[in-house]
């Protein structure tokens, strides 16, 4: 089964591979560089979906105290860090050419970073705190107070940026997507969600199994 | 009414300790003096250099003293092995939550309005005028800062490494409240009304309200081992 995931997630991204380099036609302004958003938006998008599962899974287990929430919200916040630094990565990849900066202090940007911090801190507590009941509780509010706050973040980071800065040319892509841009994108974001969804699955087998080899 | 006696006593005694030994307040209020020799060595005499980034300065101020405040909110019952006291008090645990909050509220609104003062006399700005908005910005911004805190303070009570953990977790989340509240102390001294801000004022007012909600809904799992 897990296996079944993981062969279809590769397939997925080998499908993904061949709509962005070879059916999406060459970006007019950016050129090849604008190929990018088919790695940058996927990831962004599962970042925001593991974090949003931490978030559940987090409810779920101090509702009802079963390991299998725990070992979810840990999984999926592993997951959803590494994502976010793809796409962190990514858009400065991305970002260097297009806007002639590795980094700027642009609103998404920023909502993106501090998203990262947030999580890197919810997986030090986890490794910091020993014993495993202890850590899956307090890791368990500390994955609602983040997610709690991402919305706040969004928010301030965005006004701190816009309403005193005028909106610059720093919106990368183009504005209406041709359909073929949008099918490449499409199939990469069901890719990528495909790989996170196997990452979680196999972790959570892996977290399973040393809780029962130290039970 | 039970509800709010309990946390009451939480208050009373909090504060009959600090007032026995204002080891915390001595210590912040002079560490706050020392910020401000910091921030004046760091960035030379410049007046008005330091004029324009002087709301950054006063919130950075304001949460370096309040990170080593918050992370001594539970330092009394660790040390004195008073944790499972805390524990096994009978009744609603958040009622505990609402009385460190309320005790750290009071401690950090001490230590900000001394550090606002020693601002006004160092860099020679009058805060006369803007004093009823600077009263709501400061207000609404310590509110949030000292829910997360006070949270965040139990849980890194317990646990190794605390000094380190404490910060690294607050400061992201605390993220929009600073952003919040420099924007709006900004405005505020340099005499915009306060309809200006509006939209930060709501957002800080916004996250008071979530903040204060997590505190109360999640305490008792901090806290219940």
């Amino acid at each position: 089964m897990t296996r079944a995931l993981g062969w279809l997630a590769t397939l997925g991204l080998i499908g993904g591979l061949v709509m962005g380099f070879g059916v999406a036609p060459r970006e007019v302004t950016q050129g090849n560089v604008q190929r990018i958003m088919y790695l940058h938006v996927p990831t962004a998008w599962v970042a925001y979906l593991a974090f949003g599962i931490v978030f559940f899974a987090s409810i779920g287990y101090l509702w009802t105290r079963s390991d299998a929430a725990d070992r979810l919200a840990r999984a999926s916040a592993e997951a959803g860090v590494i994502f976010t630094g793809v796409t962190i990565t990514a858009g400065s990849i991305w970002g260097k050419p297009t806007w002639g900066t590795w980094w700027t202090w642009d609103a998404r940007l920023t909502s993106a970073a501090i998203m990262f911090v947030m999580y890197l801190g919810y997986l030090l507590l986890r490794g910091i705190i020993e014993e495993p009941e202890q850590a899956a509780r307090y890791s368990a509010v500390l994955g609602i107070v983040a997610a709690l706050d991402v919305p706040l973040v969004h928010f301030s980071v965005y006004w701190w940026r816009t309403l005193h800065q005028p909106p610059t040319v720093m919106k990368p892509g183009p504005v209406n997507m041709p359909p073929a841009i949008l099918a490449a994108l499409l199939v990469n974001v069901v890719a990528f969600t495909l790989l996170y969804t196997y990452f979680v699955v196999k972790r959570v087998n892996t977290l399973r199994r040393e809780h029962e080899v130290l039970a | 009414m039970r509800f709010a006696r309990r946390a009451w006593i939480v208050v009373w005694k909090d504060l009959t300790i600090e007032g026995r030994s204002k080891e915390t307040l001595n210590a912040l209020l002079f560490f706050s003096l020392l910020l401000l020799f910091l921030f004046q060595f760091a960035l030379g005499p410049d007046r008005e250099r330091l004029a324009s980034v002087l709301p950054g300065l006063l919130w950075l101020g304001f949460i370096l003293s309040g990170l080593l405040g918050l992370g001594r909110t539970f330092v009394g019952e660790r040390e004195n092995d008073c944790w499972d006291g805390l524990r096994l008090a009978p009744g609603d645990k958040s009622a505990i939550y609402l009385g460190k909050l309320a005790g750290n509220l009071l401690l950090m609104l001490l230590v900000e309005t001394t550090l606002l003062a020693l601002f006004a006399v160092f860099f020679n700005v009058d805060i006369g005028p803007a004093a009823p908005g600077l009263a709501l910005v400061v207000g609404l911004g310590t509110i949030g800062l000292a829910a997360i805190g006070t949270l965040f303070a139990a849980m890194t009570a317990q646990v190794r490494a605390r000094e380190l953990l404490f910060p690294v977790l607050l400061l992201p989340v605390q993220v929009p409240v600073l952003l919040g509240t420099v924007k709006a102390t900004e405005a505020v001294l340099l005499g915009e009304p306060l309809g200006a801000v509006a939209h930060w004022l709501r957002l800080l007012a916004a996250a008071d309200v979530v903040y204060v909600a997590i505190g109360v809904l999640t305490f008792d799992f901090i806290l219940d081992g």
